[in-house]
């Protein structure tokens, strides 16, 4: 009797194991990412958080426009677009039959709400600059939109590819913050703060639909707890991996893939041009050749990045290499410091938390040692660290990664905190607004990452890369980051 | 006992006064301005002060503390800067990991501790006594979250018996949440259980000492009923004082292993407040948690007043 029991019960156990077993085989249709930061809020249209984008950008929302894995901008919510001749006025198509996660239609009126909410007078939009060339929106009808620039702008189809210029409606915006609807192929299904957010495939997507059913978003700050996470299979990608130093061991593991990619992110040592000794182009030109950028890259990186001259991102067609003119020389920069009678000078490096600054601060401070300049470190939390050094400018050199695309035009503000006042700087960016034509963008971009090379505005160390780990049987993920996002539309399981 | 309560509730209500104005001008003495951490680097002034005034960071700082004491006093909380919800909820969902985090934690080394203290008081001296005292040394010496990585390792990592961390959420099934607070539950309770096993050790062993010991073993009695009946009893008044503190300490100190386990609760919640300036949640949450520990040791007053009726009087 008692073997019988035991028995039936063995078989039913292997039986619902198999029945599992063959059901995870299927099709597998759910994905867990892992990020490090979890979003404060999930409107992109209301906070700089990256961590926003990470999770709504392609997913939850769309623009008119959006940024491609290969960093090209494609027509999104707009099928198409013209542009008059004089370059100011441009007329979005829009696709027919788009409804927002509620059931609302899409059209013209969104669009025009949308902009016109993001460039108003009391917008909350972290990059309300990409707004404020726009004179203004009008509806032609409900599928055409027409929007008058007050001067040309020739990156204005790309400023619409950021996640803050993304298409809201104005019934549902008001809960954006906790339940953002939008009109991409995910919708909002549940928000666990602290834990994870889940979303759920949209049935009444208007584009190509996606393979995932189900996509979570899984916070872990720690990295040790990222590592064992990865290991024990509770996370099936962690696109931005926190600890590099565990690259080595996934590779080495074939259930993972290791994605080397590239980031928006232009890793400089900022330099406050204001300063006492920074003012004399000299002494910066000396801290400039102290710096060996590759035992940076090595020491503080695990070798993963690529070394830059200039205010630019290597990867896109426009770079130039200007590694060469802030090689590393000692030698060269004892002689500069001498020469503008800057020996012995200390100067303050403040360091905000993320790795890249902490541990290669202290690399630069070696170095920097090396021909002569002592530095005072001083750890910053973020939120001190805008405070001191972002607005306070109370700093002579600090490390941060610039993380936005494309973003040499903020050395055209004397106000930022670099305090590089050049009007030949200034004069490139206005030309730059107003080209259109390709030839011409490309030749002021260059003359423009060559202009703040040959001031020395900056140390320039490296592009940060984006490295990150995945279960080998995901594919579609992004391998580089050409905007902050976790694009997960192309995302599906092989076998 | 009317003017003992009185007084004691007196002496309450100053203490909560003093911790809110102590927690307020630390906070905002803190640097950092939580609409500029929101809106972050390529944000224009304009910008930020819109978001100033939208999260009602105006006002002089005397203003803001007598609106953030005024909403208290109503059971309002304020709303989270950067979550925009209302504190009061994400504490409430915070404390639905953390209350049964600490609780499982408690119960466990609880559980292991008492039976440990009494079998090391009962063979004092001999070798069952030392090795109880070897591990429980070597269990308070070991960093609690490096004990969480070492379970994490052989657990889940190994075995794959359990998640290495996070929380399904209740409503995923009580079985399911008690899986996933096993490991941390583990972790935490190992250097509270050690502490506990040493000091019911010798509470245990000051009691034996007693005379009553002695003359209930002379009327007969075996040394097993001794143990159980009297010493035990009579050594569970320090232990539960610890147990007591023990628990605050579970609550609110949990930040460490709610990391490694990335779990949720309420330690992370304070952590996360601060480095994100979301100064409404720091405020609140640390001035709940003042709450707490001070309407214990009122009820722990009162109690004592009960119990000894010499207290009322002075």
């Amino acid at each position: 009797m008692i073997s019988i029991r035991t028995g039936t019960g063995w078989g039913t156990l292997a039986l619902a194991a198999a029945m599992s077993a063959s059901a995870a085989l299927a099709a597998q249709t759910s994905i867990t990412v892992g990020m490090q930061l979890e979003p404060p809020n999930l409107d992109p249209t209301g906070g700089a958080a990256a961590a926003i984008d990470e999770v709504v950008y392609a997913n939850v929302f769309e623009g008119l426009t959006r940024y491609r894995a290969d960093g090209s901008v494609a027509p999104a919510l707009a099928r198409s677009w013209t542009i008059s001749d004089d370059g100011l006025v441009y007329t979005f198509t829009l696709h027919d039959g788009v409804t927002f996660h509620d059931g609302t239609a899409m059209n013209a009126d969104d669009v025009k709400f949308s902009l016109d909410r993001a460039r108003a007078e009391d917008s909350t939009n972290a990059q309300k600059r990409l707004f404020t060339g726009i004179a203004s929106v009008d509806v032609v009808d409900p599928l055409n939109v027409r929007i008058t620039l007050s001067n040309p702008d020739g990156g204005f189809i790309t400023n619409l590819a950021w996640g803050d210029a993304v298409i809201v409606a104005p019934e549902s915006i008001g809960d954006a913050k906790t339940a953002p609807v939008g009109t991409g192929p995910f919708t909002m299904a549940r928000w666990v703060q602290g834990d994870r957010v889940e979303l759920a495939r949209n049935p009444n997507y208007w584009g190509d639909p996606v393979a995932l059913e189900k996509a979570t978003f899984k916070f872990i700050s720690d990295p040790t707890a990222a590592f064992a996470a990865m290991m024990a299979g509770d996370i099936d990608a962690f696109p931005v991996y926190p600890a590099p130093e565990n690259l080595p061991q996934f590779e080495a593991d074939p259930r993972f893939r290791v994605i080397v990619g590239s980031t928006e992110g232009e890793t400089i040592l900022s330099t406050n041009n204001k300063a006492e000794t920074l003012s004399d182009i000299r002494v910066r030109q000396a801290i400039a050749h102290a710096i060996d950028r590759q035992a940076i890259i090595d020491g503080a990186m695990f070798g993963f990045g690529t070394p830059i001259g200039t205010h630019f991102a290597p990867h896109h067609p426009d770079y130039v290499d200007l590694t060469g003119g802030s090689a590393h020389d000692p030698d060269l920069a004892r002689a500069l410091l001498k020469e503008a009678g800057a020996e012995n000078i200390t100067l303050s490096l403040k360091l905000p938390p993320p790795s890249y600054a902490r541990r290669g601060g202290e690399i630069i401070a070696a170095q920097l040692r090396e021909v002569g300049i002592k530095s005072e470190i001083e750890n910053l939390e973020w939120a001190q660290w805008l405070e001191q050094v972002f607005r306070g400018k109370d700093y002579d050199l600090t490390i941060v990664s610039h993380t936005e695309p494309m973003d040499i035009g903020i050395y055209a503000n004397p106000d930022y905190y670099f305090q590089y006042d050049s009007a030949e700087f200034q004069s490139l960016m206005t030309d730059l607004k107003l080209a259109t034509n390709p030839a011409d963008r490309t030749r002021i971009l260059q003359a423009a990452q060559r202009r703040i090379a040959d001031d020395y505005v900056n140390g320039y160390l490296f592009q940060l890369a984006r490295t990150g780990v995945a279960n080998a049987r995901i594919a579609g993920l992004w391998e580089n980051a050409p905007t902050q996002a976790n694009d997960l539309t192309g995302v599906r399981w092989t076998d | 006992m009317l003017s003992y309560i009185m007084s004691r509730l007196v002496a309450l209500g100053l203490s909560l006064a003093f911790a809110s104005i102590v927690i307020f001008v630390m906070i905002e003495m803190v640097p950092g301005d939580p609409a500029a951490f929101m809106l972050g680097l390529n944000a224009a002034p304009d910008t930020v002060a819109a978001l100033r005034a939208e999260l009602g960071l105006g006002g002089s700082p005397v203003e803001r503390y007598l609106r953030w004491i005024s909403g208290m006093v109503r059971g309002d909380f304020g709303i989270s800067y950067t979550y925009q919800v209302p504190v009061a909820e994400l504490v409430a969902a915070r404390l639905m990991v953390s209350l049964p985090l600490a609780v499982m934690a408690l119960l466990l080394s609880t559980l292991i501790a008492l039976p440990v203290g009494l079998y090391a008081a009962s063979h004092r001296g001999r070798a069952g006594d030392w090795s109880v005292m070897g591990i429980t040394q070597l269990g308070i010496a070991i960093p609690n979250f490096w004990f969480a990585m070492i379970l994490v390792v052989i657990f889940a990592i190994q075995l794959g018996w359990f998640s290495a961390g996070g929380f399904p959420g209740w409503e995923a099934g009580i079985a399911a949440c008690l899986k996933a607070l096993t490991l941390p539950a583990l972790a935490l309770a190992l250097p509270q259980a050690s502490i506990l096993a040493r000091v019911m050790r010798s509470a245990v062993l000051e009691v034996l000492g007693q005379d009553y010991i002695r003359t209930a073993r002379a009327k007969g009695l075996s040394r097993r009923r001794t143990l159980t009946d009297h010493a035990f009893r009579n050594a569970l008044i320090p232990v539960l004082t610890i147990i007591g503190l023990q628990f605050s300490f579970l609550i609110a100190g949990a930040i460490i292993i709610e990391n490694v386990f990335f779990l949720p609760g309420l330690g992370r919640l304070v952590f996360q407040g601060i480095t994100q300036r979301d100064l409404i949640v720091v405020e609140s949450v640390v001035m709940l948690l003042v709450f707490a520990v001070i309407l214990v040791n009122f009820l722990v007053d009162i109690a004592y007043g009960i119990a000894d009726p010499r207290l009322r009087r002075r």
